[in-house]
């Protein structure tokens, strides 16, 4: 019974964990500290996606009669079926074949979590590599911006490549329109990208929207992440000295709303709403947390992994 | 310009095979260069360029012939597509700066714009006033 307990406590974690998500998709306080706030985004996917495999697993190896959470029912199981008992002594048939489809299904999900995190992140290194080949041939460096590539092109593009060799690429168009001081603030937001690994930050969600292409709650869950990203690499961008919010402000500005003509058919334009979020955040400016709250967030964020960790382990 | 590392000779040579419409052997494309170079050179690069898929190249009785793969601006159409494209899966290859809006929200960040700018130019008339 205990491994049944630990199944309902698991669910109702993963249960949790999608409610909590919901409320922080409505809540105002990420947008003044997004550090914290993804910090939290990040605890909740791995806790949910843990709770829901451990909560399934929990199932399957319900009535192994050990006392070492499910890691250990799971080991116990093991053993059984390496001496070739399918079904458990002195159980019902259709108990077990209950608990083996929610073993299997446990398994099932875990390998596709896991899968879609490689496959996402291979994607990402060889659509980089694809960059690097090109920018190779084609790209050149410019007085203008220091340490960056020029791209040959008249549409606004501004990007960084993450990686070992990472690199920050602008066009000639964003050359052209944008003041001095705002490239050096569109350096700085890249810069910190580079330096803080957000590729990393986003890419258990991205996954999570490959392996769940339909969940409301995942796309918004990933496009709140990414917008929180975007916020923490523009804080970190006006730690430069001399640098003013509202250069950074204008730089958004012209750059979000310069004419997308010039841009190669196959460019889509972003969702609603995100880059006057930016903006506005920028001109009227929020104070972070309070550091109570924040350490609160750190905590909860421990707590709300901890827990499905600690039954899948002890319990 | 000085031609060393492998990139830079990558790129040297396809600027080459991107100056004229027609196939060149490995001797054209040395005499194309800036620099002298070795003939095995010259074909060892234009070999790992055919293989990396940047040039094709064509049997001419028994000599290679090269041609670029793609345009130069093909290529730069791929790089910009991937810097641009702002949905699907290979949103996190890359870090933008910013997306681009459209409609009525571009209309109001252009006015947020406009202010700004009138702001900041009347604050800088401010400021000589102010020396003079």
């Amino acid at each position: 019974m205990r491994a049944l307990a630990d199944a309902v406590l698991l669910a109702a974690v993963a249960v949790g964990s999608v409610r909590s998500a919901r409320a922080m998709l409505r809540a105002s306080w990420p947008r003044r500290s997004p550090a914290a706030a993804i910090l939290l985004w990040q605890a909740l996917g791995l806790a949910g996606g843990l709770a829901a495999v451990g909560a399934l697993v929990a199932i399957g190896v319900s009535g192994q009669g050990t006392r070492t959470g499910v890691l250990g029912g799971l080991a116990a199981l093991g053993t059984r079926l390496a001496y070739g008992q399918v079904f458990a002594p002195r159980q019902p048939v259709l108990l077990t074949s209950v608990r083996l489809a929610a073993l299997f299904a446990g398994f099932t999900l875990f390998t596709a979590l896991c899968g879609v995190l490689v496959m996402a992140f291979a994607d990402a290194v060889n659509a980089r590599g694809r960059q690097r080949e090109l920018l190779a041939l084609l790209a050149h460096g410019d007085p203008k911006v220091p340490g960056a590539l020029v791209v040959d092109h008249p549409a606004a593009a501004a990007y960084c490549l993450p990686g070992i060799r990472s690199q920050i690429v602008v066009s000639v168009g964003t050359l052209d329109l944008l003041a001095p001081a705002e490239l050096t603030a569109v350096l700085a937001h890249e810069r910190a990208h580079l330096r803080a690994r957000h590729d990393l930050v986003l890419i258990p969600f991205t996954s999570l929207r490959r392996a769940f292409p339909r969940s409301r709650v995942i796309a918004q869950s990933y496009r709140t992440v990414a917008l929180l990203v975007e916020m923490m690499a523009d804080d970190h961008a006006l730690r430069v000295r001399g640098l003013l919010a509202r250069e950074l402000a204008t730089a958004l500005l012209r750059f979000g709303t310069a004419a997308t003509d010039a841009a190669p058919a196959g460019a889509m334009a972003a969702a609603e709403g995100e880059l006057t979020a930016r903006v506005n955040r920028l001109l009227t400016p929020q104070p972070p947390l309070p550091r109570a709250a924040q350490a609160a967030v750190v905590l909860a964020a421990a707590l709300l992994v901890a827990v499905p960790l600690l039954l899948l382990v002890i319990s | 310009m000085i031609v060393n590392r492998l990139g830079d000779l990558e790129r040297a040579i396809m600027e080459v095979l991107w100056q004229t419409d027609s196939a060149l052997t490995v001797r054209q494309v040395s005499n194309g260069l800036p620099q002298n170079l070795a003939h095995t050179t010259v074909m060892t690069v234009l070999d790992r360029l055919a293989k990396k898929g940047f040039a094709r190249r064509e049997r001419d009785g028994r000599a290679w012939r090269y041609r670029p793969a793609a345009t130069r601006e093909a290529y730069v159409a791929e790089l910009m597509l991937t810097a641009l494209a702002q949905t699907g899966d290979r949103d996190a290859a890359l870090a933008r700066f910013a997306q681009s809006v459209s409609g009525t929200e571009a209309e109001v960040l252009l006015q947020a714009l406009s202010g700004l700018e009138e702001q900041q130019v009347s604050e800088t008339e401010g400021d000589s006033g102010g020396r003079l």
